[in-house]
C-alpha cells in the first residue's frame, strides 16, 4: 500500500505514463482482481487434493461398506471368490519401504558427509554429480535392470550368504529366489539414495565454517566435530530429507512392481515374494472387471492416499516442533 | 487409466477420419494381437479400410465393448448366452491357439521334462514343491532333476491365458477345481509364487528365478527362446507344444454342440496327438449397429480374415478355424442389424 501511495506521488513526474495510467479506483479493482486470481490459483491445488481424496471415497465405498474395518485387516485377495483384503499390501508397503530406509539413511548421511567434510573438492563434484545422475534414471530402467541383473546376483550371492550366518533368524529363511521383498528394499534404497544424499549433503554444506573452527580451535577431532556439531546442528533438514526418501520410497511403482514377486501373501522371511498397495494396482487395476474387485483396488488407492497423507503431516508437525527446540539450527 | 486412453485414441482417431475411410476400433485380449495387427495390416492394404485393434486385455475388452468405446472387443473368456443377451452382443471364435508349461531348471532343455496334469496341478497348488519329487522324479526316470525349490510364476494381470491354463488344472485336478477354481485371475495357492504382468512379464520372471515354472502363450516361449515342457494329454500319450498337436486338439471340437456365443472348451480333448491347453479367442459385437455402414465393415474383415488370413495365422502359431465352424459363425452373423435390418450377408 505504501508503495502504491509513493508510485501515485511520482506518477506526474513521468512523461509516458498519463495517458495510459488507470484512474486509482481501476487500479484498485485490478489489484483485488488480481488478488481474486491468485488465491483462486492456490486453491486449485487444496481443491484438487480434496477431489481426489472424495473421488476415491465414494468409489470404494462398495468394498469398504461390504468388508467393513476387515479390509484393513484381511489378507485374503482373491478374484474369484471376490474376497478382498488390503493386509497384504500394507505389510508389503511398509515392510519395503523399512528396508529402504534402514539401508538409505546411513548410506546417505555417509556419502553426504564424506563429500562436504572429508573428500577433496575435485573429487566431491564429480561423485556428487553421479550422485544426481543416479536420481535421472527412471523407475522402470531400475525394474528391468533389477529383475535380470539385480535379483539372480541377489540369488546367487546375496541371499545364500544370508541365510548361512543369519538363517537361524525367521527373516532371513526359505528358499533364495531372488524376487522378492529383501530385492524390493534394497532396489528401493538404490533409487532414493540421491535424493536423500542430495539433500543431506546441502544441508551440511549449510553448516556455518564459524561453528565447525570454533570446534576444531577447542581440540576437537574430525569425528568428534561431525558427531557433535554438523549432525546436531543440521537434524531439521536431515529429518526433511529422511522424509522425502520416505514418501518416494512409500509410492514407488514401477521398479517394485518388477522385483517383489507380486504375491498376495505376509511372510515374515524377507526372501519370500510380496506385493505392495502401488504395485497391486499397477498390476490389476486395468483388467478388473467386476465391480467389487474395481472397488477394492480404489480402496487400496485409498488407504495409500491416507498414509502418504499421515506421513506428510506427521512431518511438517515433528519439523516444526524440531524446529522450535533445536532454534539454533537451520 | 490405459482404458481412458484407449478412448480417448478411440475418439480422436474416429474424428480425424470421419472424411477418410471408414476406421474400425477394436480393443481387448492380448492374445490375438499379434494376429489381429497383421490381420488389419494386409486388410488395409487390399481394401483401404482401417482396423484399430488396441490389446488391452480381455477384460478391458469386455468393458469396453459393453461401454460401447468400441466398435468390437476380444475376449479369451468367453461371455455365457446369459450374459451376451442382457447386454446385446454377439460372440464368435476367430483362431485357437496353446497354452506351454515354461520351466527354468538347470541342465534340462526344452521338451525334455515331461508332465501330466495332475502333476503340473500339484506344482500350481503347492504340494509338490521340489524339482527331485518323486511325482516328477516317476514321470521323468531319465533326467538329472536338482533338489531345488519350484517357484511358480503367475499372471499378475486378468488374463485369458489364465482362464485357459487355470480351466485345464480345474478340468484334471478336483483339488485345484475345489480350492482355487478357474477364472482371469485366481488366488495362487503356491508358497512360492510370483507373478509379472503380462505374458512378456511371466516369461521374464521365468526367466530370471532358478526352479521357476509358469504358463504362456506358446508364440512367447518361442520369441523369448525359453524352454518348455511336455504334457501328457487325455490318451495317455506325451506331446510337445506345436501348431500340429494344437490343431489336433481343435480338430476334436463340437462346434454343432456349442451354446449360443461358441462358448467351447477346448481343454483336455481326446486323441493321441492333442495338446491338452488350448483355447479359442473370441470377438463381442453389438447385434444392433448404429452405423449400418461400419457394421457391414466389421463383418466383412472377419470373413476376409476367415477365408485370406488362415496362413497368416499358422504362421503365428494359431490354429485356424475349420471351414465347417466359419460357416456356422458367418450364419449367426444373420442376428447383427441395423434399424431392423440384417447387415449380413
Amino acid at each position: 500500500m505504501k508503495q502504491h501511495a509513493l508510485l501515485e506521488k511520482a506518477a506526474p513526474e513521468v512523461v509516458l505514463a498519463p495517458a495510459v495510467r488507470p484512474t486509482p479506483a481501476l487500479a484498485a479493482l485490478g489489484d483485488r482482481a488480481f488478488r481474486w486470481l491468485t488465491a483462486l490459483a492456490a486453491l486449485l491445488v487444496p481443491a484438487v487434493i480434496l477431489a481426489i481424496g472424495l473421488d476415491l471415497f465414494l468409489t470404494s465405498y462398495p468394498a469398504l461398506a461390504k468388508f467393513g474395518p476387515g479390509f484393513l485387516l484381511s489378507q485374503e485377495w482373491n478374484p474369484v471368490t471376490q474376497e478382498f483384503g488390503a493386509a497384504s499390501s500394507i505389510y508389503g508397503t511398509v515392510m519395503s519401504t523399512l528396508i529402504a530406509m534402514a539401508l538409505a539413511l546411513p548410506l546417505s548421511l555417509a556419502i553426504a558427509l564424506f563429500l562436504v567434510e572429508l573428500a577433496p573438492p575435485r573429487v566431491s563434484q564429480v561423485v556428487g554429480t553421479m550422485i544426481e545422475l543416479l536420481a535421472a534414471i527412471p523407475s522402470i530402467i531400475y525394474g528391468m535392470w533389477g529383475l535380470f541383473v539385480f535379483a539372480p546376483l541377489m540369488a546367487t550371492y546375496v541371499q545364500p550368504f544370508l541365510k548361512k550366518y543369519l538363517g537361524f533368524l525367521p527373516l532371513f529363511s526359505g528358499p533364495p529366489l531372488g524376487i522378492g521383498m529383501l530385492t524390493a528394499g534394497v532396489i528401493l534404497a538404490i533409487m532414493i539414495l540421491p535424493f536423500m544424499s542430495a539433500v543431506a549433503r546441502d544441508v551440511f554444506a549449510l553448516v556455518p565454517n564459524v561453528v565447525k573452527e570454533s570446534a576444531y580451535g577447542l581440540g576437537a577431532t574430525t569425528w568428534e566435530v561431525t558427531y557433535k556439531v554438523t549432525i546436531p546442528y543440521g537434524l531439521v533438514g536431515l529429518l526433511g530429507a529422511m522424509f522425502l526418501g520416505l514418501g518416494r520410497a512409500l509410492g514407488e511403482t514401477m521398479a517394485v512392481t518388477f522385483v517383489i514377486g507380486n504375491a498376495h501373501r505376509i511372510s515374515f522371511s524377507l526372501f519370500a515374494p510380496g506385493n505392495t498397495i502401488a504395485s497391486t494396482l499397477a498390476n490389476e487395476f486395468s483388467e478388473a472387471t467386476e465391480p467389487l474387485y474395481v472397488s477394492s483396488l480404489v480402496a487400496l488407492g485409498l488407504v495409500l492416499y491416507l498414509v502418504t497423507f499421515l506421513v506428510q503431516v506427521v512431518s511438517q508437525w515433528l519439523l516444526r516442533r524440531m524446529y522450535r527446540s533445536w532454534s539454533v539450527g537451520l | 487409466m490405459v482404458k481412458i486412453l484407449a478412448c480417448l485414441c478411440a475418439t480422436l482417431l474416429t474424428v480425424s477420419s470421419v472424411a477418410a475411410q471408414v476406421t474400425i476400433n477394436g480393443a481387448g485380449a492380448s492374445f490375438p494381437y499379434p494376429l489381429y495387427s497383421q490381420w488389419a495390416h494386409k486388410y488395409n492394404q487390399v481394401t483401404g479400410t482401417k482396423i484399430n485393434y488396441q490389446s488391452i486385455g480381455s477384460g478391458g475388452g469386455i468393458a469396453q465393448i459393453k461401454a460401447k468405446t468400441v466398435d468390437f472387443g476380444g475376449t479369451d473368456e468367453p461371455l455365457t448366452p446369459e450374459d451376451l443377451d442382457n447386454s446385446g452382443l454377439i460372440q464368435f471364435p476367430t483362431v485357437m491357439g496353446g497354452v506351454v508349461p515354461i520351466i527354468n531348471v538347470e541342465g534340462i532343455k526344452t521338451r525334455e521334462l515331461k508332465l501330466d496334469g495332475i502333476t503340473l496341478a500339484h506344482i500350481f497348488l503347492g504340494l509338490v514343491n521340489k524339482w527331485d519329487d518323486p511325482a516328477i522324479k516317476k514321470l521323468n526316470p531319465d533326467l538329472k532333476l536338482p533338489s531345488q525349490a519350484i517357484t511358480v510364476a503367475h499372471r499378475t494381470d486378468g488374463s485369458g491365458t489364465t482362464f485357459i491354463f487355470t480351466s485345464y488344472l480345474a478340468a484334471v485336478s478336483p483339488e485345484w477345481k475345489n480350492k482355487v477354481g478357474a477364472g482371469k485371475a485366481v488366488k495362487w495357492p503356491a508358497e512360492n509364487s510370483i507373478g509379472g504382468k503380462g505374458n512378456e512379464g511371466v516369461a521374464g520372471q521365468v526367466k530370471a528365478v532358478k526352479g521357476a515354472i509358469g504358463y504362456v502363450e506358446y508364440a512367447y516361449a518361442l520369441q523369448n527362446k525359453i524352454p518348455y515342457a511336455q504334457l501328457m494329454n487325455r490318451a495317455g500319450k506325451y506331446v510337445a507344444p506345436s501348431i500340429e498337436t494344437f490343431q489336433a486338439a481343435a480338430a476334436n471340437a463340437d462346434w454343432t454342440k456349442a451354446p449360443k456365443g461358441f462358448s467351447l472348451s477346448l481343454i483336455d480333448q481326446p486323441g493321441d496327438n492333442s495338446w491338452p491347453i488350448v483355447g479359442a479367442t473370441y470377438i463381442l459385437m453389438h447385434k444392433e449397429q448404429p452405423d449400418a455402414a461400419k457394421g457391414k465393415e466389421i463383418l466383412k474383415f472377419f470373413d476376409w480374415a476367415f477365408k485370406q488370413g488362415s496362413q497368416m495365422a499358422k504362421d503365428l502359431h494359431y490354429v485356424p478355424m475349420p471351414e465347417k465352424v466359419v460357416k456356422m459363425v458367418e450364419d449367426s452373423w444373420k442376428e447383427v442389424k441395423s434399424g431392423g435390418k440384417p447387415l449380413w450377408p
